[in-house]
Order: C-alpha cells, then sequence, then structure tokens
C-alpha cells in the first residue's frame, strides 16, 4: 500500500511538474488515437449508416462477421498489421512499421468495427421508428441513412468517443506495430507495460492517472452534450456513459 | 370524375399475419373517404399500400401517376432542426432548390398558423402544433391526395379541433383544385363532419362501403353490413 502512496504522489509530481518526457508520450498517444479514431470514424460512420438502412442478401453474415470483429483482440489486430506492414508483406514498400503511420493504421482497424457496429445499431433503430415516414417524403435508402446520421448526431457523438476510448486504451497493436521506441512510437499504453515491468511504477502509474483522466475528460463531455441538447430540444436523450479505459 | 386509386383483390401479408384480404375498391379524385375500423382491422395498411409503402402481396393497385401524394402519421417525425427546415425538406426531396424550399415553407406555416414558431426546434412544439407542421409540410408539397392515419389519435381535444379544421380545409382544395382525402379514425364524429364516403374494415376485409349519410343511417348500415352496425353502435353507444 505504501508503495502505491509513494508512487501516486511521485505520479502526481510529475505530472504537476510537467515533465516533457510524459508530457511527449501523451502528446503522442493523443495525435495516434486522435487520427485513427478520425479515420475510422469516418468510414465507420458511412459504412454503419449504409447497413443501418440497407436491406440485402448476406447483409446478416455481415453483421455476424461485424459483431465478432467487434471481440478482436488488439495484439491480433497488431499482428495483421505487422504482416502487411513487414518488410516482405504486401504493404511492406510503405515503410510504416515501427512509425507513427503503422500506430495508426493499427488502430483505425481495431476501432473501424466499433464505429461501425454502432452506428449501424443508431441508424438502423432511427430507420425502424422513422424509415417510413421519409420514405414517404420521398428520401431512398442513401437519403435516408445520411438523413438519419445527421439527425442522430448527438448518438453518434458517443460512437465517436467509445471509438477513442477504444483506441487510446489498447495496448498489444501499437506495440506490435510500433514497437515502443523511445521518444519515436512509445505511448501512454506501452510506456505503462514497460515501466510497470522495470519496476518504475511513478511514471507507469502517472501514465495510468492521466489514461483515466482523459476517458473522464470524455465522459464529462458526453454528459455535457446531453444536458445541452435536453436543454434546447426539450426532449430526454439517452447517450450512455463509455467504458473505462481496457488494456 | 377520374380514378385516384384502384385497388383490385389485394392482399397484404406480415409474415404468418394476414393484414388484408380481397380488398377492392376505387377512389375518385376530390373524395374525401373515413377508413374506420377496431384496432387491426387493416386501415393503416391499407392507407400505406395506397401510398406505395406497403406493396400488395397479391392483388393489383393502379394509381394516377400524374397524383402526387402526401401522408400524415399519428406521431409525424421532425428531424432534429427548426420547424421551417422540417417543411423545405419534403419540398428538396422532390427536387426544389434549398433556397427556394425554405421561401415556400415559411409560407406553408403560415398556412397553419406556425410562421411565428419557423425557427423553433420542431421538437419542443406540442403534439398539435407538431401535427400542424406535418399537415403545413404535406401542404407545401401541394399533393392531389392526403392520407392521414389516425391523425388526431393522440391530440387533446382543442389541438384535435385545429388539426381538424385544417383536414377541412385541405379538402376543400387548393388552388380551386380539389385534394382527394383519405383518412383512418377512430373518431366517428370526425368522420361524420370531415368524409364523404366511409369504408369499414374487420380482420383486413371491405365489410361496407357507403355514402357517409348511408354509413350513418341505421337502416341503411344494417342492410350493408350488420358486423358494421354493430361497430357503429358500439362506439355510439
Amino acid at each position: 500500500m505504501s508503495t502505491f502512496s509513494e508512487s501516486a504522489a511521485t505520479a502526481l509530481q510529475l505530472i504537476v511538474s510537467l515533465d516533457s518526457a510524459l508530457l511527449a508520450i501523451v502528446g503522442r498517444s493523443l495525435a495516434v488515437s486522435a487520427s485513427a479514431c478520425a479515420l475510422a470514424c469516418g468510414a465507420g460512420l458511412m459504412l454503419g449508416a449504409w447497413l443501418g438502412v440497407a436491406r440485402f442478401a448476406g447483409r446478416d453474415a455481415i453483421l455476424t462477421l461485424l459483431n465478432t470483429l467487434l471481440a478482436i483482440p488488439s495484439v491480433v489486430v497488431g499482428l495483421v498489421v505487422y504482416l502487411l506492414l513487414s518488410r516482405t508483406g504486401p504493404l511492406g514498400y510503405l515503410g510504416w512499421l515501427f512509425n507513427f503511420q503503422a500506430m495508426v493504421l493499427a488502430q483505425t482497424l481495431l476501432v473501424l468495427p466499433v464505429a461501425t457496429a454502432l452506428t449501424r445499431q443508431v441508424i438502423e433503430d432511427a430507420e425502424n421508428n422513422h424509415g417510413e415516414q421519409l420514405r414517404s417524403l420521398g428520401a431512398g435508402s442513401l437519403m435516408r441513412s445520411l438523413l438519419l446520421a445527421w439527425d442522430e448526431r448527438y448518438a453518434l457523438l458517443t460512437m465517436l468517443m467509445a471509438s477513442f476510448g477504444r483506441a487510446i486504451s489498447e495496448v498489444g497493436a501499437v506495440m506490435i506495430v510500433g514497437g515502443n521506441i523511445d521518444g519515436f512510437t512509445r505511448v501512454m499504453t506501452t510506456a505503462i507495460a514497460l515501466e510497470t515491468s522495470k519496476g518504475d511504477l511513478p511514471l507507469a502509474l502517472a501514465l495510468g492517472l492521466i489514461l483515466l483522466g482523459v476517458v473522464l475528460l470524455l465522459n464529462a463531455l458526453i454528459a455535457i452534450v446531453r444536458r445541452w441538447r435536453e436543454r434546447a430540444e426539450g426532449g430526454a436523450m439517452s447517450l450512455p456513459a463509455i467504458s473505462g479505459a481496457t488494456l | 370524375m377520374s380514378n385516384v386509386y384502384e385497388l383490385q383483390s389485394a392482399d397484404v401479408r406480415f409474415g404468418r399475419l394476414q393484414a388484408l384480404t380481397g380488398v377492392s375498391l376505387r377512389i375518385q379524385a376530390g373524395e374525401s373517404v373515413a377508413l374506420v375500423g377496431a384496432n387491426g382491422s387493416g386501415k393503416s395498411t391499407l392507407l400505406r399500400v395506397l401510398h406505395g409503402l406497403v406493396p400488395p402481396s397479391a392483388g393489383r393497385l393502379h394509381c394516377d401517376p400524374q397524383a402526387t401524394q402526401a401522408m400524415l402519421f399519428q406521431r409525424p417525425f421532425m428531424l432534429r432542426t427548426s420547424a421551417r427546415n422540417n417543411v423545405a425538406l419534403g419540398l428538396w426531396l422532390r427536387g426544389m432548390r434549398w433556397a427556394q424550399a425554405k421561401t415556400q415553407a415559411l409560407a406553408a406555416l403560415a398556412r397553419v398558423e406556425l410562421a411565428h414558431r419557423a425557427q423553433q426546434s420542431a421538437r419542443t412544439l406540442s403534439g398539435g402544433q407538431q401535427q400542424r407542421l406535418a399537415l403545413a409540410r404535406a401542404w407545401a408539397l401541394n399533393p392531389d391526395v392526403l392520407l392521414l392515419d389516425e391523425p388526431t389519435a393522440s391530440l387533446d381535444p382543442h389541438a384535435k379541433r385545429e388539426v381538424e379544421q385544417l383536414m377541412a380545409e385541405f379538402a376543400a382544395g387548393q388552388d380551386g383544385r380539389a385534394v382527394t382525402v383519405i383518412f383512418a379514425s377512430h373518431n366517428l364524429g370526425q368522420v361524420k363532419r370531415l368524409a364523404t364516403r366511409v369504408i369499414y374494415l374487420e380482420q383486413g376485409r371491405v365489410l361496407a362501403d357507403l355514402p357517409v349519410n348511408d354509413f350513418f343511417d341505421s337502416a341503411k348500415l344494417q342492410l350493408a353490413s350488420p358486423a358494421a352496425q354493430l361497430f357503429v353502435k358500439g362506439e355510439l353507444v
């Protein structure tokens, strides 16, 4: 317990003193996860909105695959991306392995099923409730998916935040494709794993606290958005809070 | 007068549920037709078939290709935007430019006395105001046929009167042109006030199809359909 309290005190000191090594790692983590999240959410929004409205043969199989991909371990994604980007892999010519881009690509692939599945669920519910009325107004499938995505934009904000939570809290994929190179590809989660194994608990704990802080900030943001929309639009909305970081 | 709709022996099935069975009817331009019947009798399904939202599983539907349609639902869906944008959306989806659609939307809102709420979020309007907004959206489309699925079912008496008044104005026609109105209702008083013809449905079948005066004449209704007569008695007592 004393080790924990001492580590916590040192961690707080590192945070308060704005330790440069710590800030570099945090900045890199945020940059990688924000980039991956932007790419995955952009693609996931389109794909999920389309899947929410479109009806075609094989759709159920795609949804089953999508739901399976939700549970894919980050190390498996890391391994696949590693094989793709390795010197002998099909994308080896890009030279991205052990670079920022490799980590973004891995996290994008990890987050894409989350963004797609959450969007699909939101849009499909909206389509079931209101799609008929939009059809009555003359909206085809594509237009309905766009209109419903726009109409459900505050619910989809949760998707964005859940995706970011998933990206910033994973360790397996960035460890494999980034290599945890000091000052280059080291991010919060890989640093926590390394410092813990080295016994440098204060830095690991400081990073852990910041990671929790980021998730806390996101949850607070969801709550603020919900209250703001309830006040502006006069109706209760259910925006679930995102779960905590999972390493 | 020309037929707006001609439905021949239409069946509709939803899985195991037979929603409509052998429905045949003709509706002429300018008619105001009420669909009555108990819950689950097929009124809403028939409206959806006529509007093209539900294809018949068997039988044939012929619509006048020139006739434009609009439909109002019991709980109208409003996008999370202003009342004006919600009206403009309907026009934009039919190919009008957005700027022009917004101008016309304002005129339609004025017609249902909601111009002062144009910039207000549509979802913050009351139930009655939202139904009037939905009527404005339909009005803006300048339809030849207006279909309404229990438009006043969830409204208070005051809002009900306002919407009924607007329905009557709609039925009276736009720009000297007759509008065909087809509405489902449980409110026989409303049917009496607004309809020129009443179709009674039971378990997906049309059991009576009469001019409104004949429908409320117990002897004539008894002759046409004893089941419809029982329904009317049950509703009126």
